[in-house]
Protein backbone atom coordinates (compact mmCIF):
# COMPACT_ATOMS: atom_id res chain seq x y z
CA UNK A 1 0.00 0.00 0.00
CA UNK A 2 1.33 3.38 -1.01
CA UNK A 3 1.08 5.98 1.75
CA UNK A 4 1.62 9.66 0.92
CA UNK A 5 1.60 12.62 3.27
CA UNK A 6 -0.57 15.41 1.94
CA UNK A 7 1.50 18.62 2.09
CA UNK A 8 -1.64 20.72 2.59
CA UNK A 9 -3.39 19.00 5.49
CA UNK A 10 -0.47 16.94 6.80
CA UNK A 11 -2.51 13.75 6.78
CA UNK A 12 -0.83 10.43 6.06
CA UNK A 13 -3.24 9.22 3.42
CA UNK A 14 -3.18 5.78 1.91
CA UNK A 15 -3.68 5.17 -1.78
CA UNK A 16 -7.41 4.50 -1.46
CA UNK A 17 -7.95 8.02 -0.16
CA UNK A 18 -6.10 9.59 -3.08
CA UNK A 19 -6.58 9.91 -6.80
CA UNK A 20 -3.64 9.50 -9.14
CA UNK A 21 -3.13 12.38 -11.55
CA UNK A 22 -0.39 11.02 -13.80
CA UNK A 23 3.04 12.36 -14.60
CA UNK A 24 4.14 15.64 -13.01
CA UNK A 25 5.87 18.71 -14.45
CA UNK A 26 4.47 18.50 -17.96
CA UNK A 27 4.78 21.69 -19.96
CA UNK A 28 1.58 22.48 -21.75
CA UNK A 29 2.22 23.09 -25.44
CA UNK A 30 -0.34 25.35 -26.98
CA UNK A 31 -0.88 27.87 -29.81
CA UNK A 32 2.40 28.37 -31.66
CA UNK A 33 3.96 25.02 -30.70
CA UNK A 34 5.36 22.71 -33.33
CA UNK A 35 3.40 19.57 -34.16
CA UNK A 36 6.13 17.40 -32.62
CA UNK A 37 6.07 19.28 -29.32
CA UNK A 38 2.30 19.17 -29.21
CA UNK A 39 2.28 15.45 -29.91
CA UNK A 40 4.80 14.89 -27.11
CA UNK A 41 2.68 16.95 -24.73
CA UNK A 42 -0.46 15.00 -25.59
CA UNK A 43 0.80 11.46 -25.84
CA UNK A 44 4.35 10.90 -24.66
CA UNK A 45 4.63 9.87 -21.03
CA UNK A 46 7.45 8.44 -19.02
CA UNK A 47 7.02 4.99 -17.56
CA UNK A 48 10.13 4.49 -15.49
CA UNK A 49 11.08 1.57 -13.32
CA UNK A 50 12.56 3.63 -10.51
CA UNK A 51 12.31 7.30 -9.61
CA UNK A 52 9.13 8.98 -10.75
CA UNK A 53 7.39 12.30 -10.17
CA UNK A 54 3.62 12.24 -10.11
CA UNK A 55 0.60 14.36 -9.41
CA UNK A 56 -1.91 13.17 -6.83
CA UNK A 57 -5.13 14.55 -5.43
CA UNK A 58 -6.24 14.11 -1.84
CA UNK A 59 -9.72 13.44 -3.11
CA UNK A 60 -11.37 12.03 0.05
CA UNK A 61 -9.62 14.55 2.26
CA UNK A 62 -8.86 18.22 1.71
CA UNK A 63 -9.36 17.91 -2.06
CA UNK A 64 -6.02 19.51 -2.96
CA UNK A 65 -3.65 18.48 -5.73
CA UNK A 66 -0.01 17.89 -4.82
CA UNK A 67 3.19 16.36 -6.18
CA UNK A 68 4.92 13.19 -5.04
CA UNK A 69 8.40 11.85 -5.73
CA UNK A 70 8.60 8.10 -5.36
CA UNK A 71 10.18 4.92 -6.68
CA UNK A 72 7.85 2.82 -8.82
CA UNK A 73 9.94 -0.25 -8.14
CA UNK A 74 10.16 -0.26 -4.34
CA UNK A 75 7.28 2.14 -3.55
CA UNK A 76 9.74 4.18 -1.48
CA UNK A 77 8.40 7.72 -1.15
CA UNK A 78 11.04 10.46 -1.26
CA UNK A 79 8.61 13.21 -0.43
CA UNK A 80 5.54 15.18 -1.36
CA UNK A 81 5.42 18.86 -2.21
CA UNK A 82 3.16 21.70 -3.27
CA UNK A 83 1.36 21.70 -6.61
CA UNK A 84 2.33 25.35 -7.16
CA UNK A 85 5.69 24.60 -8.74
CA UNK A 86 7.01 23.62 -12.16
CA UNK A 87 9.97 21.63 -10.90
CA UNK A 88 10.84 19.40 -7.94
CA UNK A 89 12.11 21.52 -5.01
CA UNK A 90 15.77 21.32 -4.08
CA UNK A 91 15.27 19.48 -0.80
CA UNK A 92 13.41 16.67 -2.57
CA UNK A 93 16.10 16.44 -5.27
CA UNK A 94 18.85 16.39 -2.64
CA UNK A 95 17.05 13.66 -0.76
CA UNK A 96 16.83 11.51 -3.88
CA UNK A 97 20.50 12.20 -4.69
CA UNK A 98 21.40 11.00 -1.21
CA UNK A 99 19.61 7.71 -1.74
CA UNK A 100 20.04 7.13 -5.46
CA UNK A 101 23.19 8.97 -6.64
CA UNK A 102 23.24 9.74 -10.36
CA UNK A 103 19.49 9.60 -10.85
CA UNK A 104 17.76 11.40 -13.69
CA UNK A 105 14.16 11.90 -14.75
CA UNK A 106 13.24 13.91 -17.83
CA UNK A 107 15.18 17.17 -17.65
CA UNK A 108 15.82 16.84 -13.91
CA UNK A 109 18.69 15.10 -12.21
CA UNK B 1 -42.13 26.33 5.85
CA UNK B 2 -42.02 22.55 5.42
CA UNK B 3 -41.36 20.29 8.39
CA UNK B 4 -37.63 19.55 8.24
CA UNK B 5 -36.60 16.03 9.24
CA UNK B 6 -33.18 14.43 9.35
CA UNK B 7 -32.25 11.57 7.02
CA UNK B 8 -32.93 8.70 9.41
CA UNK B 9 -34.97 10.59 12.00
CA UNK B 10 -32.87 9.61 14.98
CA UNK B 11 -32.54 5.91 14.18
CA UNK B 12 -30.27 4.09 16.64
CA UNK B 13 -28.64 0.70 17.15
CA UNK B 14 -27.12 -0.81 20.28
CA UNK B 15 -24.32 -3.27 19.67
CA UNK B 16 -20.66 -3.12 20.65
CA UNK B 17 -21.28 0.60 20.64
CA UNK B 18 -24.34 2.75 20.29
CA UNK B 19 -24.79 4.07 16.76
CA UNK B 20 -27.18 6.95 16.67
CA UNK B 21 -28.27 9.42 14.04
CA UNK B 22 -27.91 12.81 15.65
CA UNK B 23 -30.81 14.58 13.97
CA UNK B 24 -30.75 17.94 12.26
CA UNK B 25 -27.65 20.10 12.44
CA UNK B 26 -27.00 23.49 10.93
CA UNK B 27 -23.93 23.42 8.68
CA UNK B 28 -22.38 26.19 6.66
CA UNK B 29 -19.51 25.75 4.25
CA UNK B 30 -17.20 28.76 4.25
CA UNK B 31 -14.45 29.06 1.67
CA UNK B 32 -11.98 31.89 1.64
CA UNK B 33 -8.74 33.00 3.21
CA UNK B 34 -8.74 31.31 6.62
CA UNK B 35 -6.08 33.63 7.99
CA UNK B 36 -8.28 36.65 7.37
CA UNK B 37 -9.20 38.32 10.67
CA UNK B 38 -12.75 39.21 9.59
CA UNK B 39 -13.42 35.60 8.66
CA UNK B 40 -11.93 34.39 11.92
CA UNK B 41 -13.82 36.78 14.14
CA UNK B 42 -17.16 36.19 12.38
CA UNK B 43 -16.70 32.42 12.58
CA UNK B 44 -15.69 32.41 16.24
CA UNK B 45 -18.45 34.78 17.30
CA UNK B 46 -21.12 32.72 15.49
CA UNK B 47 -19.94 29.42 16.92
CA UNK B 48 -18.63 30.59 20.31
CA UNK B 49 -15.57 28.32 20.03
CA UNK B 50 -11.90 28.97 19.27
CA UNK B 51 -10.76 29.00 15.66
CA UNK B 52 -9.39 25.54 14.79
CA UNK B 53 -5.88 25.07 13.48
CA UNK B 54 -4.97 22.65 10.69
CA UNK B 55 -6.80 19.32 11.01
CA UNK B 56 -8.76 20.27 14.10
CA UNK B 57 -12.35 20.69 15.16
CA UNK B 58 -13.74 22.65 18.08
CA UNK B 59 -17.31 21.80 18.86
CA UNK B 60 -19.48 22.38 21.90
CA UNK B 61 -22.94 20.83 21.79
CA UNK B 62 -24.26 21.78 18.36
CA UNK B 63 -22.00 24.76 17.65
CA UNK B 64 -18.51 24.44 16.30
CA UNK B 65 -15.87 24.99 13.68
CA UNK B 66 -14.00 22.37 11.68
CA UNK B 67 -10.94 22.82 9.50
CA UNK B 68 -11.88 21.20 6.17
CA UNK B 69 -8.97 22.24 3.93
CA UNK B 70 -6.49 25.14 3.69
CA UNK B 71 -9.28 27.35 2.32
CA UNK B 72 -12.42 25.76 3.71
CA UNK B 73 -14.11 25.89 7.07
CA UNK B 74 -17.23 24.15 8.32
CA UNK B 75 -19.39 26.21 10.64
CA UNK B 76 -21.88 24.23 12.71
CA UNK B 77 -24.86 25.71 14.50
CA UNK B 78 -28.20 24.50 15.80
CA UNK B 79 -30.35 23.73 12.74
CA UNK B 80 -32.73 26.67 13.04
CA UNK B 81 -29.89 29.16 13.54
CA UNK B 82 -28.11 28.25 10.29
CA UNK B 83 -29.86 30.56 7.76
CA UNK B 84 -29.22 33.64 9.91
CA UNK B 85 -25.64 32.56 10.63
CA UNK B 86 -24.98 32.10 6.90
CA UNK B 87 -26.31 35.59 6.26
CA UNK B 88 -24.11 37.11 8.93
CA UNK B 89 -21.11 35.25 7.58
CA UNK B 90 -21.70 36.50 4.02
CA UNK B 91 -22.13 40.02 5.34
CA UNK B 92 -18.84 39.85 7.22
CA UNK B 93 -17.02 38.63 4.10
CA UNK B 94 -18.74 40.77 1.49
CA UNK B 95 -15.62 42.77 0.63
CA UNK B 96 -13.44 39.76 -0.14
CA UNK B 97 -13.36 36.69 -2.35
CA UNK B 98 -15.36 34.02 -0.55
CA UNK B 99 -18.13 31.45 -0.68
CA UNK B 100 -20.72 30.82 2.00
CA UNK B 101 -23.25 28.05 1.48
CA UNK B 102 -25.78 26.62 3.91
CA UNK B 103 -25.55 22.85 3.51
CA UNK B 104 -27.53 21.66 6.55
CA UNK B 105 -30.01 19.68 4.45
CA UNK B 106 -27.25 17.99 2.44
CA UNK B 107 -25.70 16.28 5.45
CA UNK B 108 -26.33 13.64 8.07
CA UNK B 109 -24.63 13.38 11.48
CA UNK B 110 -23.99 10.25 13.54
CA UNK B 111 -22.74 9.55 17.04
CA UNK B 112 -20.74 6.41 17.76
CA UNK B 113 -20.65 6.01 21.53
CA UNK B 114 -19.03 3.45 23.77
CA UNK B 115 -15.68 2.18 25.04
CA UNK B 116 -15.22 0.25 21.77
CA UNK B 117 -15.91 3.22 19.50
CA UNK B 118 -12.29 3.34 18.28
CA UNK B 119 -12.44 -0.29 17.30
CA UNK B 120 -15.72 -0.03 15.40
CA UNK B 121 -14.53 3.05 13.51
CA UNK B 122 -11.17 1.44 12.71
CA UNK B 123 -12.90 -1.33 10.81
CA UNK B 124 -14.27 1.16 8.33
CA UNK B 125 -11.76 3.96 7.74
CA UNK B 126 -8.11 3.92 6.53
CA UNK B 127 -6.96 5.97 9.51
CA UNK B 128 -4.78 5.08 12.49
CA UNK B 129 -7.21 5.58 15.37
CA UNK B 130 -5.05 4.22 18.16
CA UNK B 131 -5.01 6.31 21.36
CA UNK B 132 -2.21 8.84 21.03
CA UNK B 133 -2.48 8.94 17.24
CA UNK B 134 -6.04 10.21 17.05
CA UNK B 135 -7.30 12.32 19.92
CA UNK B 136 -10.37 14.35 20.80
CA UNK B 137 -10.09 17.66 18.94
CA UNK B 138 -8.53 16.21 15.81
CA UNK B 139 -10.66 16.27 12.69
CA UNK B 140 -10.29 13.87 9.79
CA UNK B 141 -11.90 13.84 6.36
CA UNK B 142 -11.59 10.45 4.80
CA UNK B 143 -13.32 7.53 3.15
CA UNK B 144 -15.68 5.11 4.93
CA UNK B 145 -15.97 2.01 2.75
CA UNK B 146 -17.16 3.65 -0.47
CA UNK B 147 -18.22 7.12 0.59
CA UNK B 148 -16.56 10.30 1.87
CA UNK B 149 -17.04 11.13 5.55
CA UNK B 150 -15.54 13.42 8.17
CA UNK B 151 -15.28 12.71 11.87
CA UNK B 152 -13.82 13.81 15.15
CA UNK B 153 -13.95 12.67 18.75
CA UNK B 154 -16.11 14.43 21.30
CA UNK B 155 -14.31 12.58 24.07
CA UNK B 156 -12.34 9.37 24.53
CA UNK B 157 -15.38 7.16 23.83
CA UNK B 158 -17.47 9.24 21.44
CA UNK B 159 -17.04 9.82 17.73
CA UNK B 160 -19.14 12.26 15.78
CA UNK B 161 -19.36 11.64 12.05
CA UNK B 162 -20.66 13.67 9.13
CA UNK B 163 -21.62 12.27 5.73
CA UNK B 164 -23.77 13.25 2.80
CA UNK B 165 -27.47 12.87 3.47
CA UNK B 166 -27.94 10.72 0.37
CA UNK B 167 -25.67 8.01 1.84
CA UNK B 168 -26.92 8.22 5.45
CA UNK B 169 -28.63 4.81 5.19
CA UNK B 170 -25.48 3.21 3.79
CA UNK B 171 -23.27 4.69 6.53
CA UNK B 172 -25.72 3.66 9.25
CA UNK B 173 -25.78 0.07 7.95
CA UNK B 174 -21.97 0.00 7.76
CA UNK B 175 -21.63 1.20 11.34
CA UNK B 176 -24.24 -1.25 12.63
CA UNK B 177 -22.53 -4.12 10.86
CA UNK B 178 -19.16 -3.14 12.31
CA UNK B 179 -20.76 -2.92 15.75
CA UNK B 180 -22.37 -6.38 15.68
CA UNK B 181 -21.91 -8.20 19.00
CA UNK B 182 -19.39 -10.99 18.56
CA UNK B 183 -17.36 -9.10 15.95
CA UNK B 184 -14.88 -7.66 18.46
CA UNK B 185 -11.28 -7.56 17.30
CA UNK B 186 -9.83 -6.24 20.55
CA UNK B 187 -7.00 -4.38 18.87
CA UNK B 188 -6.93 -1.36 21.20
Amino acid sequence: MLILTCPYCGVEADETELHAGGEAHITRETVGSSDEDFEDYLFQRQNPKGIHFERWRHVYGCGKWFHAARCTNTLEVFGTYSAQTTEPPKDIRDKISGKRPGWSWGIFS
Amino acid sequence: MSNAVSALQGKAYDGLVRVEEAGLRGMITVRGNLSNTKLKSAATSLSAVDFPSTGECNCVEESGLAWMSPDELLLMTPYDKAPAAAQRMSKALEKQHHLVAEVSDARAVFFIRGPQAREVMSKLVPVDLSPGRFQPGQFRRTRMAQVPVAFWMRDETTFELICFRSVAGYVFDLLCNAAKPGSEVGVF
